[in-house]
């Protein structure tokens, strides 16, 4: 079955099936991943599903809109790898996708 | 002479002020346009700011819908407010009148118009202010709440490390002990006022540290918090301009002596501190600031406000929704685990800032409705935050409620508050040292509220605690 590595803050792995037809950050949320939050529901708003997405995955993602930008602009956390978790739809092409989820949510 | 010579006279000195801003000491400035709009408004005979005169308000369905007026600052001290903005959520979600004492008001009340209008700062811009009204002419404070990007990000940025995350961590115990302090120093069995033992100690003793502001001295902090959010012309408040630009005055001479007296410690090799002022002067972004007078203190009363009333309403808020649903205060008893989530439901309920104001940057439309350029729009957080459409049972105090995180209260989009987790902590904090030691929270009479369309507070909630029964064991 497809799935996703969430690495924690505390370095622990979760494992989490896709779902086709939602977002990343609603996976997480269904799987009660520690530390994804999701405060707006999913429309990049809020920026408190902030994942940092491992190298290798970083250009297999659909790029970053320019609201995802703006609110990873006001993210002090910010990394090269920074995403919001609910503007990357899970698709079967996910498969092996690794994300580390920060110790903070802004 | 006669009067337009007289203004063009004015307008001479105004230009001369801003040429001296730079060399002369800041609560000087604020003293010198004070006196130099007193001096233009009797010139010109301009009338001063409004006054606001309290007398009961028509029920919600005693006007007609466009008639209906939800900009009144006595609205939530009435009691009124959740049936206005029901009202307008059923009946006009875009809704504008034209005739409030704050000018054409566009009010959006429902959860989603509110969640588009935050989310698109190009279409509508948080300049030049955020608030319903305009604050005096002359005290027109500059701070990023209501700014655009790209400006808003770099001053945000910042001053953003303040709450950071390593921050937080660091004043966590500080934090608990002096809330521990706090509540028990409170008496036992006998009535006390809420708001001033707890709810402003706690948030005046926060602000000092964050600001790294003489401990003893943190009460002023209090008083330039409420002299900013209150002003009549601003938010239907009580604060005079007159009051305003000394209060102001005062806190510009207080706040360069700090940040003078920092910037020398810091260059004689002293580690600055996370506090706010070290922040701002060690940032190339606002190390200069000092030099901006309204900005300096703009975003200096920014951050004063936005930790002051909003934590301090949503501690007295707290206590006053749990004596309303009292099976609640039951299912967090034997329940504790609940408090966060509860801490959401009480930022929810409570709303502390009622609205954030926007301006449409073209003609557009909205919810059905034309809305022009440069047209004037209300966000109304406190409706958005009791929307059917969004929270099952909205008007209800549910601490277990399911989607309590999704709540207005901190906006969206960039504007997003900045303080959100360091108010969630204090709260949570609060919540947790409250639960061992008093058994019940007594409210002993209709709390009173404060004359504000933007600030939902209390100013008196009469309480008396029982202490817990020690355990025996």
């Amino acid at each position: 079955m497809p799935a996703v590595t969430f690495v924690l803050a505390s370095g622990a792995i979760q494992e989490v099936p896709l779902t086709e037809g939602s977002s990343l950050m609603e996976i997480a949320k269904m799987h009660a991943v520690p530390g994804i939050d999701g405060d707006c529901g999913g429309c990049c708003a809020c920026g408190t599903c902030h994942v940092i997405v491992d190298e290798a995955w970083r250009n297999r993602l659909p790029p970053i809109t320019s609201a995802e930008a703006q609110m990873l602009a006001i993210h002090a956390g910010a990394d090269p790898g920074s995403r919001l978790a609910c503007q990357i739809p899970a698709t079967a092409a996910l498969d092996g996708l690794r994300v580390r989820v920060p110790d903070h949510q802004f | 002479m006669k009067l337009t010579d007289r203004i063009t006279e004015l307008s001479h000195l105004d230009r001369s002020l801003q040429a001296v801003q730079a060399r002369v000491p800041m609560d000087l400035q604020i003293k010198g346009m004070h006196l130099y709009q007193r001096l233009k408004r009797r010139l010109t005979g301009r009338a001063a700011e409004p006054r606001f005169i309290e007398y009961p308000l028509p029920a919600a369905d005693a006007v007609p819908i466009e008639a209906l007026d939800p900009t009144s600052p006595f609205l939530y001290r009435q009691g009124l407010w959740q049936s206005y903005f029901k009202r307008l959520r059923d009946e006009a979600p875009v809704h504008w009148n034209g005739h409030t004492p704050f000018g054409g008001v566009w009010s959006i009340t429902r959860y989603d118009d509110i969640m588009t209008v935050d989310r698109d700062h190009e279409r509508f811009s948080a300049e030049p202010f955020i608030v319903m009204g305009e604050p005096p002419e002359g005290l027109d404070l500059a701070m990023f709440i209501a700014m655009d990007p790209p400006r808003h990000d770099r001053q945000r940025m910042a001053v953003q490390g303040v709450v950071s995350p390593r921050n937080l961590q660091e004043m966590e115990s500080l934090i608990r002990s002096r809330t521990r302090e706090v509540l028990d120093s409170l008496p036992l069995g006998t009535p006390f006022n809420w708001v001033e033992r707890v709810s402003i100690e706690l948030t005046a003793r926060m602000l000092a540290t964050l600001l790294d502001f003489p401990y003893e001295q943190r009460h002023r902090l209090v008083k330039w918090s409420d002299t900013a959010a209150n002003l009549a012309s601003a938010t239907g408040g009580t604060v005079t301009a007159d009051e305003a630009f000394s209060a102001m005055a005062e806190m510009a001479a207080a706040f360069t002596r700090l940040w003078h007296d920092k910037a020398r410690r810091i260059a004689a090799g002293e580690p600055p501190g996370f506090d706010l002022i070290s922040l701002l002067l060690t940032s190339p972004d606002t190390r200069d600031m000092i030099e901006r007078p309204l900005e300096f203190l703009g975003n200096l009363a920014l951050l004063i406000v936005g930790g002051n009333d909003t934590t301090r309403n949503s501690m007295s808020g707290g206590v006053y929704a749990h004596h309303l649903y009292p099976s609640e205060f039951a299912k967090l008893k034997a329940n504790p685990e609940l408090i966060p989530n509860m801490v959401a439901e009480i930022i929810r309920w409570q709303t502390p800032l009622a609205h954030m104001r926007r301006v449409a940057t073209r003609d557009t439309r909205l919810g059905g409705q034309f809305i022009r350029r440069g047209d004037k729009l209300i966000m109304w957080y406190a409706s958005g935050n009791r929307d059917e459409r969004k929270f099952e049972n909205a008007d209800a105090f549910i601490i277990d409620r399911p989607n309590a995180r999704q709540h207005m209260s901190f906006g969206f989009g960039v504007h997003r508050c900045m303080g959100n987790r360091l108010a969630e902590l204090q709260l949570r904090i609060l919540w947790e040292e409250i639960l061992p030691r008093f058994d019940t929270i007594e409210v002993l009479e209709k709390p009173q509220i404060v004359q504000s369309n933007f600030v939902r507070g209390y100013s008196r909630l009469m309480v008396r605690l029982t202490p817990a029964r020690r355990q025996t064991s």
